[in-house]
């Protein structure tokens, strides 16, 4: 069932968000592709957001981890998203007992599976996407998370031993398998959903 | 030709002495003709049957559409604290999974944050014939349309020329009469004659927004030596105050109209007008309101501590400038209906014109204004913590939500140090007292 739209942002892209809200919530195939038509025939395609337009949002902006979030968004070297990309990027928060009513088993596998969550997951630590975490950029989050309020040398020590305990083929990085292993016991599904009432 | 010329002036004419008679006149004197209530019948009315209309003609099974949107949101939000969620129990390491919880926030805040919404404005629960406010539209029945143009031609060759008239009236006669009054000398006289003169032009004004006022408690009304304060939504909120009462309006020098306006008023009433520079200067706005409130005889002060317009749905941030001042708050609560016209300014979407314009041809306005029983500050209460105590009690008595957000969040970017308290708080779960816990390594669970 469809839910009501929003208000809308100040800025450039009014409807933006409360469509693309829309369409990520639990609807239809169809209907999403008849919302995407309609934003299309609007005009609305030509909408785009830019990282200024995310970091207006006061309660994004004081999250540790804003600007990896809003990273996710844009792909390599762009700096604006358009519709679509915004609706993919959100689309990995639908909860996945969704994918049960649209009958899609044939096609490929829908970005809000527990495998693509996790793999989201794994692109905000991994930043040169080389499909590794290295001791680097596992210390790069863990700063962003904890400020100035922990010494390098700790931070070190921490991260040394998280790779040392997730590290199974021995090469002091994390591939995507090995943080699959790791996060086998974690519900991932209630973790990484947004749900949308009605 | 001149027939023509003498026809426009005598219906220019009629025109005018029919406005006096029965508006301008009533308005002096403080009395009702009926006219406005009969008008809000009728749009009560005509509102209740296009509602109706509406909710008839949709034809597929889109009902939530209509209904009442769910108080707490689009998304169900879920308000575990940082440290119940990624901690758990002796927990003193770092987990992969901890950073599922900040992308979820971030994420529930790019759908939807608290803060934005509250800058533009409400959305309604069923169309109220304005094209302004048509979100979801689709043809409903020709009843509907053809009551939708005669509502456009209502409000736009009728009811538009009669407020332009009446406000250019009310604001007229603010500047001549209180210049009048200004000429007198200080004294009782003076002081009767303003607030005469104030009245008199904020009914006026306030019928020609079509204003329709309900005031609460009014045993509460603010008394000279205190200070008002109130939640701000929009310029007319200083009209709408005083309509039923004369306050010291505290405020910038403008130039242009306002600043006649302002430069006419003070003559007969010590309102506090502040240059530019002045208002910079915190110590000297707060010695000069101080001075003001210390002498009993002069009228209340009316502040808005928000310091911008909010769209009425909630109450931000109190500036605590006001409550370090002293004396007796005086706090109101204003709330107005949005199903007749908004009157929320989104000052960065229009300019204060065609603000004006919107709201002249909007439905009318319709609001409540409670008057709450006079706070002090207490011992050992700090003015930040007064703020928010005056806040909590004036959002609970307007039915509007409470966000500890600062309004000038509008223009300005959220402070870092709100960051710097979460990465606090998360380094504590990570480190406590320069160790770390010791948990068996392997697989992480919940």
């Amino acid at each position: 069932m469809r839910k009501s739209k929003r208000s809308r942002r100040r800025r450039a892209s009014p409807t933006v968000r409360s469509l693309a809200c829309t369409v990520a919530s639990p609807a239809s195939t169809k209907a999403k592709m008849a919302l995407l038509d309609l934003f299309i025939r609007t005009c609305c395609i030509l909408a785009l957001l830019s990282r200024e337009d995310f970091q207006r949002i006061p309660e994004l902006a004081i999250n540790p981890l804003g600007d990896r979030i809003i990273n996710a968004f844009f792909s390599e070297g762009e700096d604006q998203v358009n519709f679509r990309g915004f609706m993919r990027t959100l689309a990995h928060f639908r909860p996945i007992e969704d994918n049960e009513k649209s009958k899609d088993q044939n096609g490929p596998e829908p970005l809000n599976s527990r495998s693509n969550k996790l793999h989201f997951a794994f692109r905000l630590y991994d930043l040169d996407k080389d499909d590794k975490i290295s001791r680097d950029e596992l210390l790069q989050v863990l700063r962003m998370m904890v400020g100035v309020n922990i010494s390098d040398e700790q931070l070190g020590s921490i991260a040394d031993r998280t790779i040392q305990e997730a590290d199974q083929d021995g090469d002091c990085a994390i591939s995507f398998a090995e943080f699959v292993k790791v996060l086998e016991k974690v519900d991932v599904e209630q973790k990484m959903s947004i749900r949308f009432l009605h | 030709m001149e027939e023509l010329g003498s026809l426009a002036v005598w219906l220019g004419a009629a025109w005018l002495s029919l406005v006096f008679a029965l508006i301008v006149l009533p308005s002096a004197l403080g009395v009702s003709l009926g006219i406005s209530e009969a008008y809000m019948w009728v749009l009560v009315k005509t509102l209740e049957w296009a509602t109706i209309r509406i909710e008839k003609g949709v034809k597929k099974p889109q009902p939530q559409m209509l209904k009442i949107p769910a108080a707490n949101g689009i998304i169900e939000r879920d308000e575990t604290p940082m440290e119940k969620e990624i901690a758990g129990l002796h927990r003193m390491e770092f987990r992969f999974s901890d950073i599922f919880y900040f992308c979820r926030k971030g994420f529930e805040a790019i759908v939807e944050d608290e803060v934005t919404q509250r800058f533009s404005s409400e959305e309604l629960v069923s169309w109220n014939l304005l094209t302004r406010t048509n979100v979801n539209f689709h043809y409903v029945s020709l009843r509907l349309t053809v009551v939708w143009v005669i509502g456009v031609m209502v409000r736009y060759c009728f009811l538009l020329p009669l407020r332009f008239t009446l406000a250019a009236i009310g604001i007229t006669s603010m500047i001549v009469g209180t210049t009048v009054v200004g000429q007198l000398p200080n004294g009782s006289l003076k002081n009767y004659l303003s607030e005469v003169v104030h009245l008199t032009c904020s009914r006026i004004l306030v019928r020609a927004l079509s204003g329709t006022i309900h005031y609460h408690n009014k045993e509460n009304k603010p008394q000279k030596g205190g200070i008002c304060v109130a939640n701000h939504t929009s310029p007319i909120d200083a009209i709408i105050l005083t309509n039923d009462g004369c306050y010291a309006m505290v405020g910038q020098v403008h130039g242009g109209l306002m600043g006649v306006i302002q430069r006419a008023t003070v003559k007969a009433c010590p309102h506090v007008w502040f240059e530019r520079s002045e208002i910079k200067d915190r110590h000297l706005v707060t010695k000069r309101l101080r001075e003001h409130v210390a002498d009993k005889n002069k009228l209340p002060i009316l502040i808005f501590p928000e310091g911008t317009c909010i769209n009425n749905t909630s109450v931000m941030m109190f500036k605590k400038g006001s409550f370090e001042i002293g004396g007796t708050i005086y706090p109101v609560a204003i709330k107005y209906d949005p199903q007749f016209g908004d009157a929320f300014w989104n000052s960065s979407k229009y300019n204060i014109v065609s603000y004006l314009l919107r709201i002249m041809t909007s439905w009318a306005i319709v609001c409540h204004v409670w008057y709450m029983p006079p706070m002090v500050r207490k011992e050992g209460e700090d003015a930040v913590q007064f703020a928010n105590r005056v806040r909590s009690a004036i959002a609970r008595q307007g039915g509007l939500t409470e966000l500890p957000w600062d309004g000038g969040l509008k223009r300005a970017k959220v402070k870092d140090s709100f960051k710097e308290e979460q990465q606090k708080n998360y380094s504590k779960m990570l480190v406590r007292n320069g160790s770390q816990g010791n948990l068996p390594a392997g697989t992480e669970s919940d």
